[in-house]
């Protein structure tokens, strides 16, 4: 632990102040929320993007509608590290109520804007202050008063622009971007901004060492959030029913779904080819999800821990009477309410086994915006292949948070509709027994209610029934389903999208991780390797049930860490069910859960003091 | 015997009634459940529908049981208690193009399902959701349910001291388009109002008292036999004539209401209760809640909208059922996805 903490004190000291820093750095906006600074962090975000430096932005804000304290932390990283940075070197302090504070965590050498009439500057002599009368440019500039509030903030954006840097023809360019169609509302913001850097250029004097400097590390690159990223798999994965009720954080996959329904799922009669409909509950809306599959409709919900919760009783019908349908979890921070608009990791063990009785569940784990988009369209494939709700489960951070990304890749097999029987084939095999298994792989084939034949008809249930879906108290007809089922299970292990080997160099110690800790934890793995000159090995995974690989990587390891950003080290826990005795005792858990998304240094921190007790130990 | 020439009856599609039948009922002898699925069977023989064209859902309960026990050529889900709701709405979604029949119970829709029930009820899903209403939980004996009357009592000697949830009065006001309450007693009213129900379009909610032999059939019981026979007081005569047949028919004496619905077909509603009009939803509900403050238990068709939008309606979907929609309908082209990530860059 000592060696961990003076490491990272060398680390600091490294860092002249006298020297430039170079796009790599973070700036914290702190604002209220409800105060329309979405937009203005952005356009800053986008043109840091536009500069060509690799970028990221993460909102970190409160579960209220206005009034509360709300920070956008934008990390540019010429690296290419997009998650969240420890400590944020610059602050935007435009609220009041928590500029103290936000000063306070500075970094020594940081830097702090802020509205002049605070007088924050006397706070710490160890910052650059840049005091700008926000108020006065604002007034100046906008006549019409309500507007001022809103129009503030793209004030900063022109400051900080100019501060570090950022060529005003690109904030331009990107402010164009977002009001295409609104040359009015184009004219007040870019006034704004411009006005901003005006000042920034007259009066302020550069004193700090951050700049932002062309690079050409975005080209063709986009940047989107994972929920729309999930809604927009969907959309390709030809999603015909939406039920869902509204919850923080999947809010927007839905909208984002329901939107490019709107857009491109119009007959030139303008007939809907879809149905998104709010329901009363996350009961109604599973429940919907579960009668649409079984009518043949591609079917999903969105939702996040608390509707999960209500949705057990469904899944388990679903898992039971074998209909497909797609769940996305954004999970967020728990138990009970907790913490609505932060991040976890912590539905996993509730999702594996959702339902009462022996229930478990095929889940997909995307690690990026770009997973956000394939895995969603695996997920509705799988569904049907495997005729059983399938989770997806992102969270706050990967979901709600705006990300830099290859472009999506349209997909590149056509839709899997599974073991579906037609009329045709009803005809030729004389009928069919709805849950035998006749080909092995342990699925029976379907009819879809409608199919114009007399055998077509079988009657679903969630009560015990035998291989032709008859209703069943007879023990041996009872566990032949639920044998297949298991077996179906297992099947599944390989059906899934594989894990993904993100360093293999035949070192001792392996990394496990899904989902949004991959981007701290490749990070860290960098801070490993440098810091302590230890090399270690990457799986992450991106499914349940877990493929033989995952298996195999543990295998071949002496210790392997197992990173999740929960308390009770659920992927760790769902790893020791599945692996053999002798392997468990190889896997250390280092766990984040305090509703931040995780970032590097603190898993680097976690992995010393583990590393160093273990050598110990021995 | 019948002689070996002589063929069976066949309805206007040319089915036999023996293609309409289900499975054997495990219900007790003399249940209302199995003259419910009796007259169900019946009346989709008679309006000459489909058994492939024809979805039954159903909860959880005695009630749910039934669906296995008519129609077996339809497709059928039996879901989870108190969700029959949500499993028939996203059923419907899925293929519009068929005809949805439910069979709930009073405690799968009044107690557990209400949530669920109401919301239905507001968003007139094209369906037929029959309440098998006998007051009491069967499947674990005995116990009241919402819809017990006031005053009512138990085998076991206990009194029900809640007030009645009016399944019917709570659908007319929230929103469905066709309600009624019959007898699973009544042959001839329940067959009509069931046929009727066929052919309209919208959410129909059928109450049906159906007396329970085991737990709820006793002196004392509000829900019995013997009790309905006594006080059922029906509000008006049901007469259906479905759109392909050519009878006319006669009503020697009273005044009757005509409803065209929407395939054709002519629903005549002869009033017994003075100038009762099916089309005024307060004064079906005021006549509804005098009734119950009256200890009068009222049937018949209570109230009929024939001109409302179905939820299918307002969601403007395609003709053809969404279940089934090809790839090349539901996948957007390759183009469609160039272009939004143009956008993104």
């Amino acid at each position: 632990m000592a060696t961990g903490d003076l490491a990272l004190g060398q680390l600091e000291s490294e860092v002249s102040v006298r020297q430039h820093v170079i796009n790599d750095f973070s700036i914290n906006v702190a604002t209220v929320n409800g105060s329309g600074s979405q937009s203005a962090n952005s356009v800053l975000l986008k043109s840091i993007f536009g500069m060509g430096v690799p970028v990221s932005g993460k909102n970190l804000f409160p579960s209220n509608i206005a009034g509360q304290p709300t920070w956008f932390i934008i990390r540019a990283s010429k690296d290419g590290y997009v998650a969240r940075k420890h400590e944020a070197e610059i602050l935007v302090a435009m609220n009041p109520e928590t500029a103290r504070e936000d000063i306070a965590a500075l970094p020594a050498g940081g830097v702090a804007i802020h509205e002049e009439t605070l007088k924050l500057d006397q706070a710490r002599d160890d910052l650059f202050f840049y005091p700008v009368p926000f108020d006065k440019i604002t007034a100046a500039i906008c006549p019409e008063a309500k507007l001022r509030k809103l129009v503030k903030n793209m004030v900063y954006v022109g400051v900080a622009a100019q501060l570090l840097r950022i060529d005003l023809s690109i904030v331009e360019a990107g402010l164009r971007r977002q009001f295409a169609k609104k040359q009015k509302v184009f004219d007040l913001n870019f006034g704004a901004v411009k006005a901003g850097f005006e000042y920034a250029q007259e009066n302020l004097t550069k004193r700090d060492p951050y700049f932002i400097e062309k690079m050409n590390e975005t080209a063709g690159k986009i940047i989107i959030d994972g929920n729309a990223a999930c809604g927009m798999g969907a959309v390709f994965a030809g999603v015909t029913v939406v039920a869902w009720y509204p919850i923080t954080p999947s809010t927007s996959v839905v909208e984002a779904t329901t939107d490019l329904l709107k857009k491109l799922r119009v007959t030139p009669e303008g007939k809907a080819t879809f149905a998104v409909i709010q329901a009363e509950d996350e009961l109604a809306s599973i429940g919907m999800v579960m009668g649409a599959g079984w009518a043949g409709a591609r079917a999903m919900t969105a939702t996040s821990g608390p509707g999960i919760s209500l949705m057990a009783e469904f899944s388990g019908l679903g898992y039971y009477a074998e209909i497909p349908g797609v769940i996305f979890d954004v999970q967020r921070t728990g138990p009970s309410t907790g913490m609505p608009t932060r991040t976890q990791q912590s539905d996993l063990l509730s999702v594996a086994f959702l339902s009462h009785g022996d229930t478990k569940h095929i889940i997909l784990l995307p690690g990026s915006v770009k997973e956000c988009f394939e895995l969603s369209i695996a997920a509705f494939d799988l569904a049907e292949r495997m005729q059983t709700p399938v989770f997806v489960l992102s969270d706050l951070d990967l979901g709600m948070n705006n990300w830099m990304s290859e472009p999506f890749e349209y997909p590149a097999k056509p839709l899997d509709r599974g073991k579906v029987l037609t009329a045709a084939d009803l005809e030729r095999l004389g009928g069919f027994a709805r849950y035998r298994d006749v080909d092995g792989d342990a699925v029976g084939w379907r009819t879809l209610a409608g199919t114009p034949h007399p055998k077509a008809a079988y009657f679903t249930r969630g009560s015990g029934h035998n291989d032709a879906a008859g209703y069943t108290e007879k023990p041996d007809e009872y566990q032949a389903v639920m044998e297949r089922l298991a077996l179906k299970f297992e099947k599944a292990r390989e059906l899934v999208p594989a894990p993904v080997v993100e360093r293999n160099q035949g070192a001792k110690i392996g990394f496990l991780a899904f989902g949004s800790t991959n981007c701290a934890l490749t990070e860290s793995l960098d801070q490993i390797a440098k810091r302590y000159n230890v090399q270690a090995d990457y799986l992450r995974i991106r499914a349940y049930p877990f493929a033989q690989a995952i298996h195999d990587f543990v295998a071949a390891h002496e210790r392997v860490y197992v990173v999740e950003q929960n308390r009770d080290a659920q992927l760790a826990s769902l790893l020791k069910l599945d692996l053999p005795a002798n392997q468990v005792t190889k896997l250390r858990s280092i766990l984040h859960y305090n509703g931040l998304p995780v970032d590097a240094e603190s898993i680097t921190r976690e992995f010393a003091v583990h590393e160093f007790s273990h050598q110990e130990g021995l | 015997m019948a002689t070996a020439s002589a063929t069976p009856k066949v309805n206007h599609i040319g089915l036999p009634i023996l293609d309409y039948r289900g499975g054997k009922s495990t219900l007790c002898a003399g249940c209302g459940h199995n003259a419910i699925s009796e007259r169900i069977i019946d009346a989709f023989f008679e309006m000459g529908v489909e058994p492939e064209r024809v979805m039954k859902l159903s909860g959880i309960g005695c009630s749910s049981k039934s669906p296995a026990y008519f129609m077996s050529r339809s497709f059928s889900f039996n879901s989870v208690h108190g969700r029959m709701p949500a499993i028939s709405t996203g059923a419907i979604l899925g293929n519009h193009t068929m005809r949805a029949i439910g069979v709930s119970g009073d405690g799968d829709t009044a107690s557990i399902g209400m949530g669920q029930f109401v919301h239905l009820l507001r968003r007139n899903l094209p369906m037929i959701y029959i309440i098998e209403n006998n007051g009491v939980y069967g499947l674990t004996k005995g116990q009241f349910s919402a819809t017990a009357d006031l005053g009512s009592r138990l085998k076991t000697g206990v009194v029900n001291e809640l007030p009645p949830i009016d399944t019917c009065a709570l659908a007319i006001q929230l929103g469905a388009t066709f309600v009624g309450r019959s007898f699973s007693g009544d042959k001839k009213q329940l067959l009509s109002m069931l046929k009727a129900a066929i052919a309209h379009k919208g959410t129909v909610l059928l109450d049906v008292i159906s007396p329970c032999v085991t737990f709820n059939d006793h002196e004392g019981s509000t829900k019995s036999y013997k009790f309905m026979q006594e006080n059922d007081e029906p509000i008006n005569e049901i007469g259906f004539v479905a759109s392909f047949d050519e009878i006319e028919v006669d009503y020697s004496s009273g005044e009757v209401y005509e409803v065209e619905m929407h395939d054709g077909s002519n629903l005549r509603l002869r009033k017994l209760l003075e100038d009762y009009d099916p089309t005024d939803k307060a004064n079906a509900v005021r006549t509804l809640m005098e009734a119950q403050d009256n200890d009068e238990i009222l049937t018949g068709v209570f109230y009929i909208n024939t001109e409302k939008p179905t939820f299918i309606d307002q969601l403007n979907l395609v003709d053809e059922p969404l279940g089934t929609l090809p790839e090349s309908v539901t996948r957007p082209p390759r183009q469609a996805l160039d272009v939004l990530m143009a956008a993104l860059q």
